[in-house]
């Protein structure tokens, strides 16, 4: 190691020769940033391959919000109501979203026009989710290195980088409130941790500003709210509690609460709903725990004091019982919502809310989807949960519940797996972490003990004690890099199946369907703008269009025109209107539509090119909701012997319903594939059953290149004499 | 177990407490006091608000909240300070206060906001 020559050279050399702590500092930062660059590029398929627009239906009505707010600034946006959508209802808009992610856009539009880079908002909204997705894999690494190690960390980086689970709601053009609410969630979660393990007053307050972060970003908050009260309570009832865990919580449990009630979606509901009474039951529990333990520290004489404890548990639990009970029936606390109750009680939506049973998104998880977002995490979820437990501490004890609660729902609702993608990307990490680093040790103290045995003379005892290691080390030495290999082996197919899945199942924006054709090559179908578009430029600027839910952001946001209904689904009645309307015959329909001012129908047919998500496949859900409320509507009425027919042996009231009318207007004429008789529905493989469609208060007025979006207009009634 | 005897009871923890309290430091003591005061201001605005009725909902609520959390934050600034805790003993007496003082600052902005 002592420099001998005196050339230059070696000296320069020498200078750039770093200490170990040092080169173990660049190769960190070198994989953070090669992870954080992974982490954005995984995420652009969709850029590519189409070009830079939006996704999926919610994110539309995020970009229209976004777009508001750049051009009138933030009180014209807290304080709007949209009069295009609803019609005639209207829309508080700045009281009910979430507006967390907007305000994240145009924060960085602003910074970005500073700098004089003149992007449209546009793209910044694209790209969003994929940048906070590399902020979330450096959270990840914090994280991981709080509850274990440096290691963990950077595995955890690693794996929730390109983790599916959160590609799939994170993908560029995904401008939805999930891509900023997952690293909110991680980064709360985060400074929560810290706030325990150093029991200081900054970190609790960072935490609770997370918090408020999260609150305004994702209706998810109460998953927030509910596991770290059920942590506490934990720690409370396993004797693991200490002073650092009153001033972590309660610092972010009241300032949280203070600022979540700044957001007026969320409003007063963390002292009025159900659903936020756990954290405030957990927080006067804490008084009176911490009370009876500094009363104990104070008291000598133990007699004394257990009769002081008994007086104030009873009476704690009397007031609190009392307390709860009055609030609940007199009804100031308001019983769990549909939407979360529905995680307790899967079955409930399906029989007394049919809105939410009829998204698919919240239908309970198939094994196969675990296996398609997680790979292999799935089975080194359970080993790293037996590494957590045999060094159980604060933090340990945190991301087991985390990880478990998050599981539990996850297999209740596909969508929640997105919330339980981090817990086991962590857990996960800590079982690779672990394990790779007990192979690498046992590789490297076995080179050791050779050299130490050569070079040293030894004792007696210590021969023997080494012959007994040398004898087992042959075996464990290619133990090890046979483990260690598989290990690599494994984590390779895992970064394989990712972007596999990113690519072919995760990068499609449901606005542009690709097909292949006859001879390979790829067929776009852009109906969805083209018929927008349409809208945009042929009707008259005050026109209103009715469709099913589904498209009312997408209608306002590129047609700009008003809709009836849309997303949000804010107003079951009206969306039953609505459904009534395209399940009753012609003229009861017209009445309807006149009595909403309607000028416009749309409707999403995929017979032809053989879309099987179109409204006739919905329709069936238009029954229920309709018939949810105006009991005229018979869901049976529709259905022959039980099922769903379009063809000759169709229910009549099926055949001559106004959404069976204007998809299959002038489709008895059409030839759709070779060897099958006109009028032959593609997507439901049958010939239709009412092939002779004539219309008597609408008159077709766009059906685009595909037959895709057709849209009618409502004709005026017929002149009196 | 008689009357009379939990009635000693009663007054021997009552003896025993107010002696063990008076042993407690002047620091901690003007803290208690605070902690007090709050808790005392708070029961006020809440008998108010059953006499008056809740209106102005959020007005209400940010007057309870602002007083529970400063006492909150006052019994979190005991605890730092408090030279017995183990826990907290690296932790210099100026930084606890500092963080104290900070997150008050916080609490009252966002009381000032949300007063209405």
């Amino acid at each position: 190691m002592a420099a001998v020559a005196n050339m230059p050279v070696s000296d320069l050399l020498k200078s750039f020769k770093l200490k170990t702590k040092q080169q173990e500092l660049l190769i960190r930062v070198s994989i953070l940033c090669l992870v954080y660059i992974l982490a954005f590029i995984t995420r652009l398929f969709s850029v590519l391959r189409y070009e830079s627009m939006i996704h999926e239906f919610d994110p539309y009505f995020n970009y229209r919000t976004t777009l508001y707010l750049t051009q009138n600034g933030f009180y014209d946006f807290w304080n709007w109501f949209d009069y295009e959508s609803w019609y005639p209802l209207g829309r508080i808009v700045g009281g009910t979203l979430y507006p967390g992610l907007m305000v994240t856009a145009a924060l960085i539009y602003r910074i970005l026009h500073f700098l004089r880079f003149a992007v449209h908002i546009r793209e910044v909204c694209v790209l969003t989710a994929p940048f906070f997705a590399s902020n979330t894999t450096l959270v990840a690494y914090f994280f991981g290195k709080e509850i274990w190690d440096t290691g963990a960390g950077l595995v955890a980086a690693i794996l929730i980088a390109v983790c599916p689970g959160y590609i799939s709601r994170s993908v560029a053009g995904s401008y939805d409130n999930e891509g900023v609410a997952i690293f909110a969630l991680l980064f709360t979660f985060y400074l929560f941790v810290k706030a325990i393990n150093t029991g200081s007053l900054a970190w609790s307050l960072a935490s609770a500003f997370g918090y408020f972060y999260m609150v305004s970003a994702w209706g998810g908050y109460v998953f927030i709210i509910n596991l770290i009260p059920l942590y506490v309570l934990v720690l409370l009832i396993t004797g693991r509690y200490s002073m650092r865990l009153y001033v972590a919580y309660n610092c972010m449990y009241v300032l949280g609460m203070l600022l979540a009630m700044q957001i007026r979606f969320v409003g007063f509901q963390h002292v009025q709903s159900g659903e936020h009474m756990a954290a405030m039951g957990v927080f006067f529990l804490m008084q009176v725990f911490y009370f009876l333990d500094w009363v104990k520290h104070m008291l000598s004489d133990t007699k004394l004091f257990q009769a002081f404890l008994r007086i104030t548990v009873t009476c704690a639990v009397a007031v609190g019982s009392i307390a709860l009970g009055l609030g609940m029936l007199s009804g100031y606390i308001s019983p769990w919502t549909g939407r979360f109750y529905s995680l307790l009680d899967p079955t409930y939506a399906k029989d007394h809310i049919p809105i939410i049973a009829s998204v698919s998104e919240h239908q309970p998880t198939a094994w196969s989807s675990f296996m398609f977002d997680f790979h292999i995490l799935l089975f080194l979820f359970p080993a790293g949960l037996y590494f957590c437990f045999k060094r159980l501490s604060d933090a340990t004890i945190f991301i087991v519940m985390y990880g478990l609660t998050s599981m539990y729902f996850a297999g209740v609702m596909v969508r929640l797996i997105l919330v339980a993608t981090p817990a086991v990307c962590l857990i996960s990490a800590i079982a690779v972490s672990a394990t790779v680093k007990n192979l690498t040790v046992l590789l490297r103290s076995k080179n050791k003990g050779v050299q130490t045995g050569s070079t040293k003379g030894s004792s007696s005892s210590k021969a023997s004690s080494k012959a007994l290691l040398d004898q087992s080390q042959p075996f464990q030495k290619n133990g090890a890099i046979a483990l260690l290999f598989g290990a690599f082996y494994l984590l390779s197919k895992y970064a394989t199946h990712c972007t596999w899945v990113t690519s072919e199942a995760y990068s499609s924006p449901s606005i542009v369907l690709a097909a292949r054709g006859a001879h390979g090559s790829r067929v776009i179908f852009d109906d969805y703008r083209e018929a927008y578009f349409w809208l945009r430029q042929n009707t008259p600027p005050d026109a209103k269009v009715m469709s099913w839910w589904d498209y009312g952001y997408q209608i306002t946001a590129m047609g700009n025109r008003t809709v009836i209904v849309d997303n949000n689904t804010w107003n079951n009645t009206h969306i039953a209107t609505v459904g009534r309307a395209m399940s009753s015959y012609e003229d009861e329909a017209i009445e309807i539509m006149r009595s909403l001012d309607v000028d416009y129908v749309l409707v999403v047919f995929g017979g032809v090119t053989g879309y099987s998500s179109d409204d006739i496949n919905k329709f069936l859900w238009m029954v229920r909701i309709g018939g949810g409320v105006f009991p005229v509507i018979k869901e049976p009425d529709y259905l022959v012997n039980g099922e769903y027919r379009v063809d000759k042996g169709a229910a009549p009231k099926m055949l001559n319903c106004l959404m069976y009318k204007l998809c299959y207007y002038r489709f008895g004429e059409m030839l759709t594939e070779y060897g099958k008789p006109p009028g032959y529905d593609r997507a439901r493989g049958v010939e239709i059953g009412n092939k002779d469609i004539k219309l008597e208060h609408l008159e077709e007025a766009f059906t685009t290149s595909n037959w895709i979006v057709r849209i009618y207009k409502v004709k005026p009634p017929n002149n009196r004499w | 177990m008689g009357r009379a005897s939990s009635k000693e009871d009663a007054g021997a923890l009552f003896h025993s407490l107010r002696s063990a309290y008076a042993a407690t430091p002047l620091n901690l003591k003007i803290i208690d006091l605070y902690v007090g005061f709050s808790i005392f201001t708070a029961l006020i605005q809440v008998v108010y608000m059953a006499i008056v009725g809740s209106f102005p909902f959020n007005s209400f609520l940010s007057g309870v909240l602002s007083c529970v959390g400063t006492a909150v934050l006052a019994v979190c600034l005991r605890i730092q300070v408090n030279k017995e805790n183990k826990e907290f003993k690296d932790l210099p007496p100026e930084r606890a206060f500092a963080d104290f003082v900070l997150c008050n600052l916080v609490l009252h902005l966002v009381i000032m906001n949300f007063l209405g």
